[in-house]
């Protein structure tokens, strides 16, 4: 029996499994740098305003820092670096997929049931690489096909494809020896992400310091490197090809020198009894959200120092840009690009604090379906105590995440500006944006009362949202059709004037919402079937 | 002292499936009962109906006094229950879930705690998701036994131990018993309801076919004959209550009902018995007839 069989039959279940997930990512992934290559199209028509912008923005320390280097003031060029963070993306999606496909299914014990049929001892390790591999090829020809599409050179946009490929592609392999590691998936994510935190954290330092030697080192680095659309450096690819193999010769020999369901890392003992904290529902949900909480935090908090130290350049660099300009305040409010950009950011940070919510309400849904709520609801603790306990962190969750991000766009961006005064106003308008991610959180929870088995249906009321706001305007919809979203009624808190009675009203609206979930909670049937 | 559970006409249906059908169930207070059934006969459905966590379509339930559903929180401060599937959180360790679990019951007693981990061999500093299945179930085990309380409602919940654990964990249950509590035991191991329960209830397809003392069922039901006679046989087969009878020569081996074995003996004597094996039923027979007689069952 080679160590290969079964390969195949492997790789179809992983196609099966995955059959809307990694078209889903895939494309989205792909559409998105076509997208910002047209609007610089539109926004930029002459070579003079690519340069204003280029100078102004582009090279702007903090950019460069979130998004990498810029070779250039082309189209291609603006176009390749505004995609830096896709990289990330690309990278994260890629790794994840191997992990869930090799340690999440090995610490479920599914693997072991296959691992018994007529498996070779690599199938496993190389269909979850395999697809994911050619996921990546994938979405870098797609990317490919559609910057050409746009108009840009075909050498460019290949380049772009291909550079962006092979980041997945280190990442896919990255996850493939993590998944090595550890006896959990969640240790084999931590490592994962960990990995992709220090590529991202190397490559920003070499390219905001004078010497770029530490980006050469990060393989979220070398796509930029490649330098796409401006006179392309192709015997870059090799250092993503290489890093890829050596990391496969790592991550195989380990994958059967160690047995089914072990890890190369032993696992880590916890205490024989419990602390005095953990004594009821909310001592148990703190222990089940406090990591999750502490992550975003630490993420947004990040995000919020890089954003709030750009918001005075990009406030500058539009200047000048009428076309921009207006977008730009129609955006945000009228007094102050900075204003507008900063006030669009966090708009976007509302939207992922909504994402907090639901995932932290859907919890509840989770408990359920594990079969881990009916021990506890067998013990004196009731219904609504245990609702409660998570209903706690679906909202005031949001309210950490959206404090956090405020203040650290307010201390980078009073910085900046000289006028310590921001620091209350950032915080502020980043508070202004949690009733409506408390709408969302209550949603999921009326959701998971009413009708549990759709809960999850508050990803898609999420993304409705998301859509809505981004691309209400672009498309013109109507506002009716705009005001469904809670999102809409946010007021646009760095303006002079505002009225707080929309925030009044949505909270009042997501309270409720969470208390008929409460309601329905206790009617139903638990578990839920 | 009121009844510990006491179920008439319980039904629950899912959707088009009718799970309860006008169960009858009786717990008498200080006993081990057996509630015994195939996979998918009701048992779990029943015992989340006990614990409030399903509510009754119809049918009386009554569970130490109140109603399950409505008293759920001041009821369940008087019970503990085992799952037949302990799941863990993965990142809490085997001894946080059985000190967090005793708390919210109420408190749990720490030195039947200890001896109970040392009886069961478990390491309480193991993190949930490094816990084989016994293990997992040896949790939810000793956070139920080391509880004080009257009532232990067990779900299947020695699936996964090995036979040694099996041993300790009858010590438990009659331990338990000892100490005045009553236990409901769902299980379909055979030989731990024989060696356990006082009473027993058969549930098929969500309603109970035969309840009572081990005792009383076998009495409902056939005795195995096999007897060598002296001369040819003849007369036996009219009898009623004879069942299954083949002769061989002499030898002669029938099953019997219980009302109708004083009058079957008798006939054998009459004809000279040379020598009788007599089997009573074991349990396994009593429940391989229930389930034999439901062939649909099996096709499900």
């Amino acid at each position: 029996m080679s160590t290969l069989t079964g390969t195949r039959h492997l790789v179809r279940l992983i196609l099966r499994r995955d059959r809307f997930l990694l078209p889903l990512w895939v494309l989205v992934l792909a559409v998105l740098p076509m997208s910002y290559a047209a609007s610089f199209f539109e926004l930029f028509p002459t070579a003079a305003e690519r340069a204003a912008y280029t100078a102004g923005t582009a090279r702007n320390p903090s950019i460069i820092a979130l998004l990498g280097p810029v070779y250039g003031d082309s189209v291609g060029a603006l176009t390749a670096q505004r995609s830096g963070f896709l990289l990330v993306i690309v990278g994260l999606a890629s790794l994840l997929t191997v992990i869930r496909h090799t340690r999440t299914e090995e610490e479920a014990g599914r693997r072991e049931l296959l691992g018994a049929t007529v498996l070779g001892r690599y199938a496993g390790l190389t269909a979850a690489l395999l697809v994911t591999y050619a996921a990546d090829l994938l979405l870098g020809l797609l990317t490919a096909a559609g910057l050409a599409a746009t108009g840009l050179p075909a050498a460019g946009s290949y380049g772009f494809g291909l550079a962006a490929a092979l980041t997945g592609i280190v990442f896919a392999t990255v996850g493939g020896l993590a998944a090595q590691l550890t006896e959990t998936a969640g240790g084999a994510r931590g490592i994962g992400i960990a990995v992709l935190g220090a590529a991202f954290a190397l490559r920003l330092v070499g390219d905001t310091a004078g010497n770029d030697w530490p980006s050469w080192l990060s393989p979220l680095g070398w796509a930029a490197r490649v330098r796409p659309f401006e006179g392309e450096r192709w015997w870059v690819l090799a250092l993503p090809l290489m890093a890829s193999a050596l990391l496969a010769a790592v991550a195989y020999p380990l994958s059967v020198r160690r047995d089914v369901g072990a890890g190369m890392l032993p696992p880590r003992l916890g205490p024989a009894t419990a602390g005095p904290s953990l004594a009821g529902p909310f001592g148990l949900a703190w222990r089940l959200h406090r990591g999750q909480l502490l992550w975003w935090s630490v993420g947004f908090a990040l995000l919020g120092l890089i954003l709030g130290g750009a918001a005075e350049a990009a406030g500058r660099s539009v200047a000048g840009n009428r076309q921009l300009e207006e977008i730009m305040s129609r955006l945000g409010g009228a007094s102050g690009l900075a204003d507008a950009y900063l006030g669009a950011t966090l708009s976007l940070a509302g939207l992922a604090a909504a994402g907090y919510g639901v995932q932290a309400a859907l919890r509840m849904r989770t408990e359920e379906t594990a079969g881990r709520a009916e021990p506890l609801l067998a013990t004196g603790t009731r219904r609504s105590a245990w609702l409660l306990s998570h209903v706690v962190f679906a909202l005031l969750g949001p309210v950490v995440v959206l404090a956090v991000t405020g203040l650290a766009i307010g201390l980078t961006y009073s910085i900046s500006v000289h006028d310590a005064g921001q620091l209350g106003r950032m915080t502020a308008a980043g508070l202004a944006q949690a009733p409506a991610a408390w709408v969302l959180a209550g949603l999921a929870v009326l959701l998971f009362g009413l009708a549990p088995r759709l809960a999850p249906a508050a990803w898609a009321l999420l993304a409705v949202c998301v859509l809505l706001g981004q691309l209400g305007a672009v498309l013109q919809l109507d506002q009716w059709l705009l005001d469904l979203s809670p999102f809409t009624h946010t007021p646009q808190v760095l303006r002079t004037a505002w009225s707080a009675t929309p925030l009044w009203l949505l909270t009042a609206l997501a309270l409720a919402l969470t208390a008929a979930g409460l309601t329905t909670l206790h009617r139903r049937d638990i578990p839920a079937t | 002292m009121e009844t510990p559970i006491e179920v008439s006409g319980l039904v629950k249906t899912f959707g088009r499936t009718r799970a309860l059908d006008g169960l009858d169930l009786t717990v008498r207070t200080g006993e081990v009962h057996g509630f015994l059934g195939p996979n998918g006969s009701g048992k779990s459905t029943t015992i989340r109906v006990l614990l409030g966590l399903l509510r009754a379509d119809a049918g009386a339930v009554r569970l130490l006094g109140g109603d399950p559903w409505r008293d759920a929180v001041a009821l369940h401060r008087r019970l503990a229950y085992v799952p037949g599937d302990v799941t863990l959180w993965p990142n809490l360790s085997g001894g946080e879930v059985i000190d967090l679990l005793g708390r919210m019951r109420g408190g749990l007693d720490p030195k039947r705690r200890a001896e109970l981990l040392d009886s069961f061999e478990l390491d309480p500093r193991k993190k949930g998701r490094a816990y084989s299945k016994g293990n997992r179930q040896k949790v939810g085990l000793v956070a139920a036994l080391a509880s004080d309380v009257e009532l232990l409602i067990l779900d299947e919940p020695t699936s996964g131990l090995d036979p040694l654990m099996e041993e300790v964990f009858q010590h438990w249950v009659r331990r338990a018993k000892q100490d005045g509590r009553t236990v409901l035991l769902s299980s379909h191991i055979l030989a731990e309801v024989e060696a356990l329960c006082d009473r027993v209830t058969i549930i098929r397809n969500g309603r109970a076919v035969e309840s009572g003392t081990l005792g009383d069922l076998r009495h409902l039901h056939r005795t195995s004959i096999d007897a060598e006679l002296a001369g040819p046989l003849d007369g036996l087969a009219e009898l009623p209550g004879v069942h299954d009878l083949r002769t061989d020569g002499n030898r002669v081996r029938f099953d019997v009902d219980t009302p109708a074995l004083d009058a079957a003996l008798r006939r054998l004597t009459e004809l000279g018995v040379r020598s009788l094996v007599s089997t009573p039923p074991t349990l396994e027979e009593l429940f391989l007839r229930h389930y034999e007689a439901a062939p649909e069952e099996l096709t499900r």
